[in-house]
C-alpha cells in the first residue's frame, strides 16, 4: 500500500481509539455478560441460540453505529476544523486522503469486531461450557458483519464528502435500514409493472443488499453456510465499497474547501 | 529566480440556493515573489488574502489562471514537498500530542524515517515548545496551537513558506519570536510569503508588500519605495524654546516641547533652515526625512480604491 495512505489510515485509527470509540466494548461486554448469565438461568436448551442471536446482533448494531458516526465526520469535520488544510498542502493527493481515511475506519471496526467476537465466544463458553465444531460458523457470521461494515464505511464516507454530518448520518442510516430489506424490495419490484417496475427494480439493486449478509438466525440453528454465498457476499461487498469509495473520491477531487 | 509566480489566478464563487449568482472573491491576480524574499500580502479582513493562499495550496480551484512555484506548476505534488503552509487560526487533531502530530506530518511530507525524530525535536525547540511531551493538543492554548502550526509548516525544511496571519493569537513576546523566526528563515535562504492585516509586522519584516482589497491588487512594491519620498518634507529638531523669525519665514510648521523645537519644512528648504539655525547659534539635534508610514500608504490605497469604485457606480 502507498505509504501516505498507510500513515493517514493509522492516524485515523489512532484518533478513533483516543476518542474513546472503543469504550463501546465495555458496554458490549456488560450487555453480553448480563445476557449470558440471565439466559443461563431462565432458558432451557436454547441458551446457545439466544446468546448467538443476541451477541451477533449486538456486534452488528454496535459496529454500524460506530461506522456511521465516525464515517460521517471523517471528511466534513476535517474541512470544518481545517485540519485538512495542513494535510492537503503536503504532497498528498486527495484520493489518497479518502482511501487512507477509509482504511483507518475499516481497521478500527475490524479491531472492534475482534474484541466483540472474543466476548461472544466467552459468552458461548459460559452457557455451554464447551466449544463444538458448529460454533465455527459464528466466525462466518462475523466475517459477513465485517463485510457489511466495509459497505457502511464507504457509504458514510461518500455522504461525508459532500454533505453535513447530520445529513450524512440520516442518509447512511436510511440506506442501512432500506438495505436490510433489499430482498423484500426486489420481491416488490417483481410484482409491479411498467415504469414503476423499472424504477423500483433500479432502486432495489442500487441500495446495498444487507439482507444477504444476515445469516445470524441460520447460524444460531447450526445450519451450514454455502461457500458460494461466502464468495458472492465477499465480491459484492468489495465491489459495492469500491464503487461508493470511487464516488467519494470523485466528488472530493473537485470540491472547493472553502 | 522567482520563487512564486501568480499568473492571473482568479476565483468566482456561485452563490445562492440555485447557485446562479456569482461572487468574485479574487480578480485576476498577477504577482511574483523572488527567492529569499519576505513578502507581505496585506489587506483588510475579507480582502481575498486567504482565498489567494487557498488557491496556491490547491484547497480551492481557480476559475481561471495558474501559478508557478519554484519554477514548476503549482499543482505538481513534487512542488508541495518544497512548501510549508500555516493556515489562519490552525486547528489540529485534538487527541494527538505535538510530537505525534509533527511525526505524522513528517511522514506525509516524506521526511526519511531515521531523520524524523530529530527533526521533530529540533522544530519544537525552534518554536519554544520543547517541554510539551505527552500533552494532547486539546489542552494547548491558542498561542501554543499557533506555534504548533508554525512548527508543522517548517518541519520538512521547505524552500517556500506560506503563513496566513502568523501573528494571530500570539502575545507580544510570541509575536516577536515569530518575527525573529521569519528573519531566520530568510537568512537560511527561504522565501516567506505571509498575509497579515497588522501593518507594523509587515513594515518591520517585509522586503516587499502587496496590498489587496475587495479581491483586487491595489499596490505592490518594496517597503522603502512605498514609504519614502512621498511627502518630500524633512523634520528638524533643535535645542531651544523660541522659533527664530528666519525659520518662520521658510514656512516651517513648528512645535515647542520643553527645551526642544520640532519643525517640519519642505525638503528644498533644508539647507536654508540649517543656515538659519547656525546664524541664531542654535544646536541642531536631528534632521530626518519625513517618510510616509506603511499604514498611511495602505489607507491611501484603500481610499483611492473606494473613490474609484464610487465614481464608477
Amino acid at each position: 500500500m502507498n505509504a501516505r495512505i498507510l500513515h493517514i489510515a493509522s492516524n485515523t485509527f489512532r484518533e478513533a481509539v483516543r476518542d474513546r470509540v472503543l469504550y463501546n466494548l465495555i458496554a458490549f461486554a456488560v450487555l453480553l455478560s448480563g445476557a449470558a448469565i440471565l439466559v443461563g438461568q431462565i432458558s432451557i436448551d436454547i441458551e446457545k441460540l439466544v446468546v448467538i442471536n443476541l451477541g451477533l446482533t449486538a456486534v452488528s448494531l454496535f459496529g454500524i453505529v460506530i461506522a456511521i458516526f465516525i464515517g460521517i465526520g471523517l471528511v466534513s469535520k476535517e474541512i470544518e476544523k481545517r485540519t485538512l488544510y495542513t494535510v492537503l498542502s503536503r504532497p498528498v493527493r486527495r484520493w489518497e486522503f479518502i482511501v487512507g481515511k477509509y482504511f483507518g475506519l475499516a481497521g478500527t471496526l475490524v479491531v472492534n469486531t475482534f474484541f466483540m467476537a472474543i466476548g461472544v465466544f466467552a459468552a458461548l463458553f459460559y452457557v455451554s461450557h464447551k466449544f463444538v465444531r458448529a460454533d465455527a460458523l459464528v466466525l462466518v457470521a462475523l466475517y459477513f458483519i465485517i463485510l457489511e461494515f466495509l459497505i457502511i464505511c464507504s457509504l458514510a464516507l461518500l455522504f461525508s464528502s459532500f454533505s453535513s454530518p447530520l445529513l450524512s448520518a440520516v442518509f447512511a442510516f436510511s440506506l442501512f435500514v432500506i438495505g436490510s430489506f433489499a430482498e423484500d424490495l426486489r420481491g416488490f419490484a417483481a410484482i409491479t409493472h411498467g415504469f414503476t417496475r423499472w424504477l423500483v427494480t433500479g432502486a432495489a439493486y442500487l441500495v446495498p443488499n444487507f439482507s444477504a449478509f444476515n445469516i445470524v438466525s441460520s447460524i444460531a440453528h447450526e445450519q451450514p453456510v454455502a461457500m458460494q454465498l461466502v464468495w458472492h457476499n465477499t465480491l459484492y461487498a468489495l465491489f459495492y465499497a469500491a464503487m461508493a469509495l470511487s464516488g467519494a473520491v470523485l466528488i472530493f477531487e473537485y470540491r472547493n474547501l472553502k | 529566480m522567482n520563487a512564486i509566480e501568480i499568473l492571473g489566478l482568479e476565483k468566482t464563487y456561485r452563490v445562492g440556493f440555485w447557485a446562479k449568482r456569482q461572487k468574485r472573491a479574487l480578480h485576476p491576480l498577477h504577482l511574483s515573489v523572488e527567492e529569499g524574499e519576505i513578502f507581505g500580502f496585506l489587506g483588510p479582513n475579507g480582502a481575498g488574502k486567504t482565498t489567494t493562499l487557498k488557491l496556491l495550496m490547491g484547497l480551492v480551484f481557480p476559475s481561471a489562471g495558474s501559478a508557478r512555484i519554484l519554477g514548476r506548476d503549482w499543482t505538481d505534488p513534487e512542488v508541495k514537498a518544497q512548501i510549508g503552509f500555516l493556515p489562519e487560526q490552525p486547528y489540529f487533531y485534538d487527541h494527538l500530542t505535538a510530537h505525534e502530530l509533527l511525526n505524522y506530518y513528517a511522514q506525509l511530507s516524506g521526511v526519511p524515517a531515521k531523520e524524523r525524530s530529530r527533526r521533530v525535536e529540533s522544530t519544537l525547540q525552534r518554536v519554544a515548545l520543547a517541554n510539551v511531551q505527552g500533552v494532547q493538543l486539546r489542552k494547548f492554548s491558542k498561542g501554543m496551537l499557533q506555534r504548533v502550526g508554525i512548527a508543522q509548516a517548517i518541519l520538512h525544511e521547505p524552500k517556500v513558506v506560506f503563513f496566513d496571519e502568523p501573528m494571530s493569537g500570539l502575545d507580544p513576546i510570541g509575536r516577536r519570536e515569530v518575527r525573529d523566526l521569519m528573519e531566520q528563515l530568510k537568512h537560511e535562504g527561504k522565501t516567506v510569503f505571509f498575509s497579515t492585516h497588522i501593518l507594523s509586522d509587515a513594515e518591520a519584516l517585509c522586503d516587499r508588500v502587496a496590498i489587496i482589497h475587495q479581491g483586487e491588487l491595489r499596490g505592490i512594491g518594496a517597503v522603502e519605495d512605498l514609504t519614502s519620498s512621498v511627502q518630500g518634507k524633512v523634520e528638524i529638531v533643535w535645542q531651544g524654546t523660541q522659533v527664530p523669525a528666519s525659520m518662520k519665514a521658510l514656512g516651517a510648521d513648528c512645535h515647542v516641547t520643553g527645551d526642544t523645537v520640532r519643525a517640519v519644512i519642505d525638503e528644498r528648504q533644508q539647507d536654508a533652515a540649517i543656515d538659519a539655525l547656525r546664524r541664531e547659534r542654535l544646536r541642531l539635534i536631528a534632521l530626518t526625512p519625513m517618510r510616509t508610514s506603511l499604514e498611511a500608504y495602505f489607507v491611501e490605497r484603500l481610499q483611492r480604491a473606494e473613490t474609484t469604485a464610487g465614481s464608477t457606480v
